[in-house]
């Protein structure tokens, strides 16, 4: 192997470097293989400056001394650098959007009755949710108010002029900022179609005009689909509440069928778990041997059983093959985004089957059982079914799981979280600005994102939230991020004895939360921006989200949906630190424009840094900028320098 | 006595430039990528690549048996190291008369980032393995 065995530099979680040592004596390829089989990365595509767009193409920019400055159009590096972010923006907010469509969907059709297995509607939420879409509820049974609901929030998507309506939850300030730049979206769909065109050949050549076209795409997923995704997602399977769970590899059962939910919505894996909870197919699995159904999650769709039903968490992105490498998974089951084409090859190695559901994402040679949310509970169960008769194909010589796994607390939300700083009577987030201004808390950062295999595995995130805790910043996490302090044991209340600051280990003990949130899916990332939003309502601290004391990064980052968020965090005014950068550092001006120009547009910017301590460095300079432009009280501890 | 040189597989070339880029920054003060597009005057990359009707071909000093570039020196700034075959250019012993790129047969000799003396492939003298044989994503090239 060409990494030389060392794969404490691959990853610095043991089930990995274990998996890794198991892959290798079995000779399986995986991404890190895959990654060192890739190098040396074409460097023009990592500057940005390469262009396949048209059919003259392509083209590339020389970045050194040579002739070949403009691509065939014409085109310069600015504007092909831009070009080639703004298309990755718009593949992420599609990406989002047409997740929050489909949950909007499936909520049409079980208000409809159509899908009769979706039935814990969130009463509560719902009723709110109406309300602020202008519903009148007195007169309406619940599956009416739910079936309005969707039908506005459908309409949300092909909406062709006005203002998408959760964009106007934002503080005063952003919707003027976003107002004055022309980009407050109109609909979610037509903007993303729009950045599609700007960057078709020939259309937008100015490689700002096509940057805040891509904020624009940005804030309709941002502050349209993937709110959507969140909001309606709690209405159908219940808003989250603060739940004990495990995580890592080692929740995989030696002695049960195990079954992995991968991939990003709901919609298929709480059906899948309340599948796993049925008698006859419990009855069936232990007539095969088996103690029972185990279900466990992978990547986003984890968070989503997590948050509501406290299900385990077998591992984030880097550890999908990991997983089945163990040899313990009968089923594999999986819908849509961050799902490695490498799964199909790897199940066969093992008795694993691999099964999609989404009509949107079928692999080569795989068996695909299509979902439909109107036979939902009856197509769970068939999965379900498949998973249990496989148990008996298991080879035991192959068998190696992995006994690590981590305690952890998930299930906060912008609603619930910081009312607990503020008690059950009192429930504001009056406690929350209190201890910003106080000094307590030196302020809120939000770490989340993916893995990438160019970073050493999970090292990025728990190197950066450690040093943000102890110098007492409250930390909010979403996605594989979150999932990767969950196993290094990061979201149990005890870790603020261990890790955190002291002024944030005086919070945590008061009110009995972990020093790090988890907050949620990718989607959840919508939640970070309405806490920011009711920061601000809640006074004292700003009354515009680019002058709070928050910031964001995404350490580890892969995916255009990442992309897509950094663009929507920026335009909301949160300072995101992006790592590793998203080839753009070909062209000069585009790079200015990213990290400086746009303070001026939203008070915030873009940093690239791929170093974690550097970036902590960052986000607590910014933090501090910031209590200082608000003239805060110094933060009441100093941290101790020289801990590592 | 190595004198390992720098072949090419000219079926395997796909033209990607990676050779290109990895030689300027390896001539670079910074040697570093994102440093090194930024630097000014920006670093001169000491090989090309060409295309033919059917093949893309890196072309680079070959460091000639019988060099012509070395007997055309006015100045004695160019030298052959017989222990390793190399073709080397003293930029303080270099006039600028660019005697050497008029003879070249190939034409890899290029004027400086100063414009004040030649370079060319020094098969990177720090290095054990040049580095643009070491960023060849085909293994298009390769030193032996």
């Amino acid at each position: 192997m060409a990494h030389n065995n060392n794969f404490k530099n691959l990853s610095i979680d043991p089930t990995a470097v274990k998996m890794l040592k198991k892959a290798e004596k079995e000779e399986i390829s995986i991404v890190w293989d895959r990654y060192e089989n890739m190098k040396p990365q074409c460097r023009f595509g990592e500057l940005g400056i390469c262009c396949s767009i048209c059919n003259m193409g392509p083209c590339r920019i020389k970045p050194l001394k040579d002739s070949a400055q403009k691509g065939i159009c014409g085109a310069d590096s600015d504007v092909i650098a831009s070009r080639n972010l703004a298309r990755r923006v718009a593949a992420g907010a599609a990406a989002h959007s047409d997740h929050g469509r489909d949950i909007a969907h499936t909520l049409l059709l079980a208000a409809s009755g159509k899908a009769s297995d979706y039935t814990t509607f969130d009463a509560d939420k719902l009723i709110s949710i109406a309300e602020e879409l202008g519903i009148k509820c007195e007169s309406l049974s619940i599956n009416d108010i739910a079936a309005n609901v969707a039908e506005i929030i459908l309409g949300q998507f092909g909406s062709q002029s006005g203002e998408i309506i959760f964009a106007k939850r934002a503080p005063k300030k952003q919707i003027e900022r976003w107002r004055s730049q022309g980009i407050m979206p109109r609909g979610i769909d037509r903007e993303i179609v729009e950045l599609l065109h700007r960057t078709h050949v020939g259309v937008d050549s100015d490689y700002k005009n096509i940057i805040y076209s891509g904020f624009k795409a940005a804030i309709a997923d941002g502050w349209g689909g993937s709110m959507i995704a969140t909001e309606l997602s709690d209405i159908l399977f219940g808003s989250p509440k603060p739940i004990r769970a495990s995580a890592n590899l080692g929740v995989l059962e030696e002695k049960m069928v195990n079954i992995i939910v991968h991939g990003h919505e709901p919609t298929l894996s709480a059906m899948v778990v309340k599948a796993s909870k049925d008698e006859e197919l419990n009855r069936l699995a232990k007539e095969k041997g088996a103690k029972g159904i185990n279900v466990a999650g992978m990547c986003c769709t984890a968070n989503e059983i997590l948050m509501r039903q406290g299900l385990p968490v077998a591992g984030n992105f880097l550890q999908q093959e990991l997983a089945v490498i163990t040899g313990a998974v009968e089923v594999m089951v999986v819908d849509v985004q961050c799902i490695m084409p490498a799964l199909s090859e790897i199940a066969k190695c093992y008795h694993t089957k691999l099964i999609t559901t989404s009509d949107k994402a079928k692999f080569k040679d795989t068996e695909h059982i299509s979902f439909d949310e109107e036979n939902a509970i009856k197509t769970a169960k068939r999965i379900v079914k498949t998973a249990v008769e496989n148990f008996q194909n298991r080879r035991k010589d192959l068998v190696n799981i992995p006994n690590e796994k981590m305690e952890l607390v998930a299930g906060f939300t912008s609603e619930n979280t910081f009312h607990f700083l503020g008690g059950r009577f009192r429930a504001t987030y009056r406690p929350l600005n209190d201890a910003i201004i106080s000094g307590r808390i030196r302020g809120v950062a939000g770490v989340v994102g993916c893995n990438n295999p160019k970073i050493c595995h999970d090292y990025g995130h728990l190197t950066l939230v450690k040093e943000l805790i102890r110098k007492d910043v409250l930390v909010i996490q979403t996605g594989c991020s979150a999932i990767a302090s969950a196993k290094a044991g990061l979201l149990k209340p005890e870790a603020a004895f261990k890790y955190a600051g002291k002024g944030l280990r005086e919070i945590c003990e008061a009110v009995g939360i972990p020093p790090i949130l988890h907050m949620g899916s990718c989607v959840d990332n919508s939640r970070i921006l309405i806490a920011c939003c009711e920061m601000v309502k809640e006074g004292g601290i700003g009354d515009d989200i680019s002058q709070l004391p928050v910031a964001a990064a995404a350490p580890e980052a892969m995916s255009e949906k990442a992309v897509a968020i950094s663009f929507y965090a920026v335009a909301s005014g949160i300072f995101t630190v992006y790592s590793p950068q998203p080839n753009v550092l070909g062209s000069k001006n585009l790079l200015n424009l990213l990290c400086n120009e746009l303070n001026k547009i939203f008070g915030a910017s873009f940093a690239f840094e791929e170093n974690p301590v550097k970036t902590a460095e960052l986000i607590i300079d910014h933090i501090d900028s910031k209590r200082n432009a608000l003239k805060l009280n110094p933060v009441m501890y100093e941290y101790e320098e020289n801990i590592p | 006595m190595s004198m390992k040189k720098i072949y090419l597989n000219l079926h395997k070339c796909l033209g990607c430039k990676s050779c290109e880029i990895a030689c300027g920054v390896e001539h670079s003060s910074s040697k570093e990528l994102f440093s090194a597009i930024n630097e000014f005057p920006l670093p001169i990359k000491r090989v090309s690549v060409f295309s033919t009707v059917s093949h893309c071909i890196p072309v680079r000093c070959l460091h000639c048996e019988d060099a012509l570039c070395l007997f055309a020196c006015k100045s004695g700034a160019i030298s052959k190291d017989e222990s390793t075959g190399r073709i080397i250019i003293d930029s303080e012993k270099c006039i600028g008369c660019w005697t050497c790129i008029m003879v070249c047969p190939i034409g890899t000799i290029y004027i400086d980032e100063t414009g004040k003396t030649a370079v060319k492939c020094d098969l990177c003298a720090e290095k054990e393995i040049p580095v643009c044989v070491l960023s060849c994503p085909t293994s298009a090239l390769f030193y032996k």
